[in-house]
């Protein structure tokens, strides 16, 4: 099939749409803003006015989040929010990309320049002065939650970092954010996995392209979500051996987002790369359920509240981490059922959307407080950003709590 | 392929009959899983349950379900009702009542049972014979309505205040019509956007203000279904105190708002119960070891996933779903397990009718089961809600009390397979022990 024949099959999808609104009503967007319409209105039926070559009809799609809480509710199939972020493209094709969403959707680049000068690079991103004028200069809300720079990059540990012949190996896929800005979270990630047996190897790797691809950037995304395949699909040999992550929203773009709404579903590498790859939690759970997974855990006296992150969703895959916290004795686990906490990748960084993000993230962090909870478990990165922003409480990866219980904190 | 998690049961589909199902055997103690393509209509269907309200080919609704459901037994042996018995369907609401009242939206309930059908007021002005329904619909119990006033919202622009009041008229109930402006600052809105308006304490006080005065000497207030999603009981309340007469909701087309509210109530309640639900997880494929299923396989993202159980309940729904499908050689197939059918047509038979709403032969296809509502074509997969062959739902009224009723049957009939045994009554919904909040894990 050609990249055009892709796109036209996901287009089809609008043809099973019976317009019974369920994506309407559980659109975390449409329920805070009138500036964005609602997941039907700007896919199945603004598609049907879209025509390759004329101008885009419907600019509010451009507020769609990408959250994908859509597709997943719809019940006839309809790829919705997949079309969407198509219509995203093309709209901005149209009409120009600013330059703001040019270079925060290069997490890459940014690492790199920060890592070295991180100190000041964090200071920088903490001052009012500086983020009113990044507010005024780039669309960049001074009040968005940004990351620290951690100083140093998680591969330089890898390098120096010996796993042991395991009974399976398995491949590391980190993402940006543990490279440049939690780079304990993956060495934590590789001390679990060590423990139950599993040999870590960290190919030298890259960003995934969903922040590219999210903001309508197709090409760069391409090239992105390509070289990345292309650098852990060496490693696959061993029909045993698969890929883990710990970033849900870029695993996701592996296993399924690049090749449907890029349109790479020919890509033989992309192909085996996405078969082959887990969410972290996915993977210790499937250990868990054939017996394979070590379950030395010491009680953690504490309450945490668990927050599934839309993109965690997106997996079709439940909610893993629930059975893994629950495994963990004395642990007292507070399912949040709030859909989204907003920031939307780098959606709500956006000056222009920022409001909107911290509003479709009011009911979680409501929740989130009435919980009780000391901490707030979730297994994407920008997402616990934005709670730790939206609610003043820490935000850890589930995995971070098995850590714990496993006493690896303490070797 | 990815390996699989292991349930007690697997329940396909994420309508009322599964969950229900779901919720039930998970308060009865077993590991539940539910799996399904999407949410299911629960949030697109008026929110009221239907049991039986008529029989097909008689013009006159049923005064009660309870006469109903014997009458369809007694016509059709391979009617659910049949299958399932008036003593579950009156469990199932009885349990639904409970759930209802114990769950997050503190203050809204349910009312009703088998013995008198109420006849609630539809957006066309029809009386329609249900059996339950939430307190924000029971103030328009026909019984009790002489002059009414129905109110429309104009950025609503699938309810006519008119239409429905002329067509009360002619039922020989005094309706007048009137329209009151609910702004949200656009050409028009969805009931949704409207009841989460009014979820706002400061709206709903001004939409109270303009009802008052427009709804005259009324002696009772009939609005579309808007009246709050999340604050539904302080609203309905407000505005019965502020008109100081009752005011009762008329179901809209969708977006449902009561929909969405018992939806909302039903997917806490599995959560509490400490069942797994997940949405976005077509069937793609199944095993089977002799006439038991072993392991199905769903579309995650990347490669599929399995889930294996000793038993699965499949409530995917009929044609509207897309469960069932008829194609073009006239073949009809059930399309998640592939298991065979009943209440097909005989070959050279009419399959269609002239006239859309009348009973098409086809409407009574259905998963063939046994007496246990086990499916013909597996030992261990059950089955309910619209799967289930025999009743032509729109004719009789009696598609909510079907889901309800056979996913609470099926749930009574998996735990005995499973040696375990429902929870009772009281406890349906009650709160986890030791004081936890309802969403409470302990590890």
């Amino acid at each position: 099939m050609s990249e055009l024949a892709e796109l036209a099959a996901l287009r089809g999808t609008l043809d099973h749409c019976v317009k019974c609104t369920i994506c309407e009503s559980t659109c975390p967007v449409a329920a805070v803003t009138p500036l964005f319409p609602g997941p039907k209105y700007a896919g199945p039926q603004a598609e049907r006015y879209r025509v390759a070559g004329q101008p885009s009809v419907d600019l509010s799609v451009d507020y769609c989040s990408g959250c994908g809480i859509c597709s997943q509710v719809c019940p006839q199939g309809v790829k919705i929010a997949e079309l969407n972020a198509q219509a995203r493209h093309a709209m901005k094709a149209q009409r120009g990309v600013p330059v703001r969403d040019r270079i925060i959707t290069r997490p890459e680049l940014l690492g790199r320049l920060g890592t070295p000068v991180a100190e000041i690079a964090n200071r920088a991103l903490g001052s009012r002065a500086l983020r009113t004028a990044g507010e005024r200069l780039l669309g960049v809300h001074r009040d968005a939650p940004a990351p620290r720079f951690a100083g140093r990059r998680f591969s330089a540990w890898a390098r120096a970092h010996q796993s042991q012949a395991g009974r399976r190996r398995v491949v590391y896929f980190h993402g940006c954010g543990t490279e440049y800005y939690e780079p304990w979270e993956g060495e934590r990630v590789v001390a679990v996995l060590e423990h139950n047996g599993l040999e870590v190897v960290v190919p030298k790797q890259g960003c995934c392209g969903l922040p590219q691809q999210s903001s309508g950037l197709f090409d760069d995304a391409r090239h992105s979500v390509l070289a990345l395949a292309r650098a852990l699909e060496p490693y696959l040999a061993d029909p045993a051996t698969v890929i883990v992550g710990n970033a849900t929203s870029c695993t996701l773009m592996l296993k399924r987002e690049a090749r449907e709404i890029l349109g790479l579903e020919q890509d033989p590498v992309l192909a085996r790369v996405a078969e082959r790859t887990y969410d972290i939690c996915e993977l210790l759970l499937e250990l868990h359920q054939a017996g394979e997974l070590e379950t030395d855990l010491q009680p953690l006296r504490e309450t945490v509240a668990y927050h599934a992150p839309c993109q965690q969703q997106g997996h079709g895959i439940g909610k893993p981490a629930l059975d893994l916290l629950a495994l963990i004795p004395g642990l007292k686990v507070r399912e949040l059922d709030a859909r989204c906490c907003g920031i939307a990748g780098t959606y709500g960084l956006k000056a222009e959307k920022y409001e909107i993000a911290m509003a479709v993230g009011a009911d979680l962090f409501a929740q989130a407080r009435e919980s009780r909870a000391a901490t707030v478990a979730c297994d994407s990165e920008t997402c616990r950003w934005q709670i730790t922003h939206g609610t003043g409480l820490p935000s850890s990866h589930p995995i971070d709590y098995l850590y714990r219980s496993y006493g690896l904190d303490e070797v | 392929m990815r390996g699989s998690l292991r349930s007690d049961v697997v329940v396909i589909g994420a309508g009322s009959a599964g969950l229900t199902a779901a919720i039930r055997l998970a308060q009865a103690g077993a590991q539940v899983t539910v799996i399904a393509k999407g949410a299911g209509s629960t949030q697109l269907a008026p929110g009221w349950i239907d049991v039986a309200g008529y029989m097909p080919g008689e013009r006159a609704p049923l005064a009660s379900a309870r006469r109903g459901i014997e009458r369809l037994s007694a016509r059709r042996p391979d009617h659910p009702y049949a299958l399932i018995g008036v003593q579950a369907v009156s469990d199932a609401l009885g349990w639904l009542l409970a759930t209802v009242a114990a769950g997050p939206l503190s203050g809204y309930t349910y009312h009703g049972g088998l013995d008198v059908n109420m006849r609630l007021v539809t957006a066309l002005g029809g009386l329609r014979p249900s059996a339950c329904a939430p307190i924000t619909f029971t103030a328009g119990e026909a019984a009790g309505l002489r002059r009414v006033a129905i109110v429309g919202v104009p950025a609503l622009r699938d309810f006519h205040p008119r239409l429905c009041a002329d067509n009360l008229r002619a039922a020989g109930i005094e309706a007048s019509a009137h329209s009151v402006a609910l702004d949200l600052r656009r050409a028009d809105a969805s009931a949704l956007e409207l009841a989460r308006a009014l979820d706002d304490t400061r709206a709903r006080r001004a939409f109270a203000a303009s009802l008052a005065a427009v709804v005259g000497s009324s002696d009772a207030v009939g609005l579309p279904a808007i009246l709050g999603l999340r604050e539904a009981p302080a609203v309905h309340s407000e505005l019965q105190e502020r008109l100081g007469r009752p005011v009762f909701e008329i179901p809209t087309l969708p977006p449902s708002v009561p929909g969405m509210r018992l939806y909302e109530i039903l997917g806490h309640a599995l959560r509490s119960a400490g069942g797994r639900l997940v949405l976005g997880a077509g069937v793609v494929s199944h095993e089977r070891s002799g006439d038991l299923v072993t392991r199905i396989d769903t579309a995650t993202a990347g490669s599929p996933s399995g889930y294996e159980a000793e038993c699965y309940v499949l409530a995917s729904g009929g044609f509207h779903s897309g469960a069932l499908e008829l194609d073009s050689r006239w073949q009809a197939r059930e399309t998640v397990l592939g298991l065979p059918l009943s209440g097909l047509p005989r070959e050279g038979a009419p399959r269609f009718v002239h006239d859309y709403f009348d009973e098409q032969p086809f409407s009574r296809v259905g998963v063939a089961v046994d007496a246990d509502l086990r499916s013909m074509g597996a030992q261990n997969v059950f089955v309910a809600g619209a799967s289930l062959p025999g009743a032509v739902p729109w004719r009789e009224g009696s598609g909510e009390g079907i889901a309800l009723a056979s996913g609470y049957r099926v749930a009574e009939l998996v735990a005995a397979e499973l040696g375990a045994t429902p929870a009772p009554q009281s406890s349906g919904a009650a709160a986890p022990a030791e004081g936890v909040g309802p969403d409470e894990r302990a590890g």
